[in-house]
């Protein structure tokens, strides 16, 4: 994803000279293109993730869109302040693009997770989260997030991550679509999930079941008209993503279901990481089956509240 | 220029308009208000290309006010630059009016950015500056901080980053009071030498008396290394005009009885 992320910006910078990155010292090699052809929109920012943000509020207030990259929690909670007095509190078009989300850098430990990341962005006005599924969503969640002149973060996660779309699909700010349509059970998925949601609903059809699957990447704002139609036609809402219970997608779902106001609510799982730190050490899929993140994990609680 | 004289008066009126602002606002942060009065002055009267009529003027120099909580100083500032009228400020920190106690933002014509939480506006300027040196604009950028801001991090984060940038077009001025809320800043914190943290840290840096407008006016309008950003150590007394205000750090909180401010105003002036 993240080379997806270098190369979407380059084409981005070639048609909007606005487009600067400010990189918290990471993205060796990564950025080397962009670096040779517009040496004056790349900047280093150092070890000095606080200053970044608050430069880069800066710079969008003179005019410029600049785009914030590094590790996520660095570039979330290390810098929370700046990102919301800076840029939410000023409405400044700085887009933050957190990598390596979620588990994705499950063997670095607990310092490189970041299970808190859209709890925390969530909740400051004016501020955009997006968890694209794939490197061609994200490509479209960056436009998106460009064409808005307001404060977006953007979590993806690191590389090799499995390819949903073959192309940049579909995508607008507040707006969720339809992967696999189906009945009773409609599963909402966020972020790079998307492949286990797939599968999970694969695995339940062979038991007869016949889940919808949707793409989330908008996770705030949700689409609340998705939401309300889909509170009537569906038996069982699950959702899924790769970040604590507390604070994040599946909260802002229940959020939603709780105020809403509607006559018939259905009923509704939630997929997604306890409220504990990980110890254990290994890969990215291994810490998901240890949350009950994998297609498996997935099915088989779908299935058990599916008489 | 301005000539001295006149700036010293200028300055006398501003920290008397403080002094009666702070005792019907009941407001705290008078004497840090106090504090920096003649530096406003100095870069306000003699070095800022603003036009009050035109406070959006993309060309215009910026000026990022960090210490938020004195923000009563910056607004009589403005309000005597002709950016809003001087009557607007029997408005400060009334409800529903739009001088908050400290800056908000697209609110306050001249008010380039909301502070308040220390440690942001020298990031903030550095990119303005970045903007500046990226977009080839013309226009400089002055920060305004306090001693005790400069305990926070990011101050040094962004110390460390303006030089690599070359950005000489950045001016930061500290007013370098020696209190904070509850103590000495050179006592809580290891804050000397702190000219010479900004010159280890790449900047060039000066020490200046920050009551002594000639010297301030000097600072300012010095020759500077183009791609050297600049650091003026500005010497000050919180509080100061006011005797018995000054140097007395029970006035980071208080405000001013009417007894108190007909005393300030015989203090500040003694011929009228």
């Amino acid at each position: 994803m993240r080379n997806a992320f270098a190369d979407e910006l380059l084409k981005l910078a070639r048609e909007d000279a606005r487009v600067v990155i400010l990189s918290g010292d990471i993205g060796n090699r990564l950025f080397d293109k962009f670096k040779a052809e517009f040496p004056n929109r790349f900047y280093n920012c150092g070890v000095a993730e606080a200053n970044m943000i608050s430069m880069a509020a800066g710079l969008a207030g003179c005019g410029m869109r600049p785009m914030c990259y590094t590790i996520t929690p660095f570039v979330t909670t290390r810098c929370l302040e700046q990102i919301k007095v800076d840029v939410c509190y000023h409405r400044m078009p700085v887009l933050i693009v957190g990598t390596g989300s979620g588990l994705s850098y499950s063997s670095l430990g607990s310092t490189h997770h970041s299970f808190e990341d859209m709890a925390i962005m969530r909740v400051l006005p004016d501020m955009s989260v997006l968890a694209p599924a794939d490197s061609n969503e994200l490509r479209s969640c960056m436009r998106a997030a460009l064409r808005q002149d307001l404060p977006a973060y953007i979590r993806i996660g690191k590389k090799g991550e499995p390819e949903v779309f073959k192309e940049p699909p579909q995508f607008e700010i507040g707006r969720w679509n339809v992967v696999e349509a189906g009945e009773r059970v409609c599963i909402l998925s966020c972020g790079t999930l998307l492949p286990e949601a797939l599968e999970a609903a694969a695995c339940l059809r062979k038991n007869g079941l016949l889940p919808q699957v949707v793409r989330c990447a908008s996770v705030k704002p949700l689409d609340a008209n998705f939401l309300r139609a889909a509170a009537t036609d569906f038996e069982l809402i699950a959702t899924v993503e790769e970040h604590s219970l507390i604070g994040g997608f599946g909260s802002g779902v229940a959020e939603f279901l709780a105020d809403a106001g509607l006559a018939h609510t259905p009923r509704l799982l939630r997929a997604g990481i306890p409220d504990q730190f990980l110890h254990d050490c290994g890969e990215q899929d291994h810490a998901r089956k240890l949350c009950g993140l994998d297609a498996a994990s997935i099915a088989g609680r779908i299935a058990a509240a599916c008489p | 220029m301005t000539d001295p004289a006149t700036l010293d008066r200028i300055s006398r009126t501003i920290r008397h308009r403080l002094i009666e602002i702070s005792h019907r606002a009941q407001t705290a942060h008078l004497a840090g208000a106090l504090s920096c009065v003649d530096l406003l002055v100095a870069l306000y009267w003699t070095r800022l290309r603003a036009d009050p009529a035109n406070p959006a003027d993309p060309a215009r120099d910026r000026f990022i006010f960090s210490k938020g909580h004195a923000v009563s100083a910056l607004y009589t500032v403005l309000a005597m630059r002709g950016y809003f009228p001087e009557a607007s400020l029997a408005d400060y920190n009334c409800e529903g009016a739009g001088l908050p106690e400290q800056p908000a933002p697209h609110g306050v014509p001249g008010v380039e950015w909301a502070t308040g939480s220390l440690g942001h506006g020298l990031g903030v300027g550095l990119g303005i500056a970045l903007a500046a040196q990226i977009q080839g604009a013309q226009y400089r950028t002055y920060v305004l901080m306090s001693d005790g801001e400069c305990q926070e991090g990011s101050v040094w984060e962004a110390a460390m980053l303006a030089p690599r940038l070359g950005l000489g077009s950045l001016t930061v001025m500290i007013d370098f009071n020696k209190w904070q809320a509850t103590g000495r800043s050179t006592q809580i914190m290891q804050m000397e030498p702190l000219a010479e943290k900004w010159r280890a840290f790449g900047w060039n840096a000066c020490e200046v008396d920050g009551h002594d407008l000639p010297a301030i006016v000097s600072a300012l309008h010095q020759e500077n290394p183009p791609d050297k950003p600049l650091a003026i150590v500005a010497h000050t007394v919180k509080g100061r005009g006011v005797s018995f205000i000054e140097d007395d750090n029970n006035w980071h909180y208080r405000s001013p009885s009417a007894e108190e401010v007909v005393k300030a105003k015989e203090e500040l002036f003694p011929n009228a």
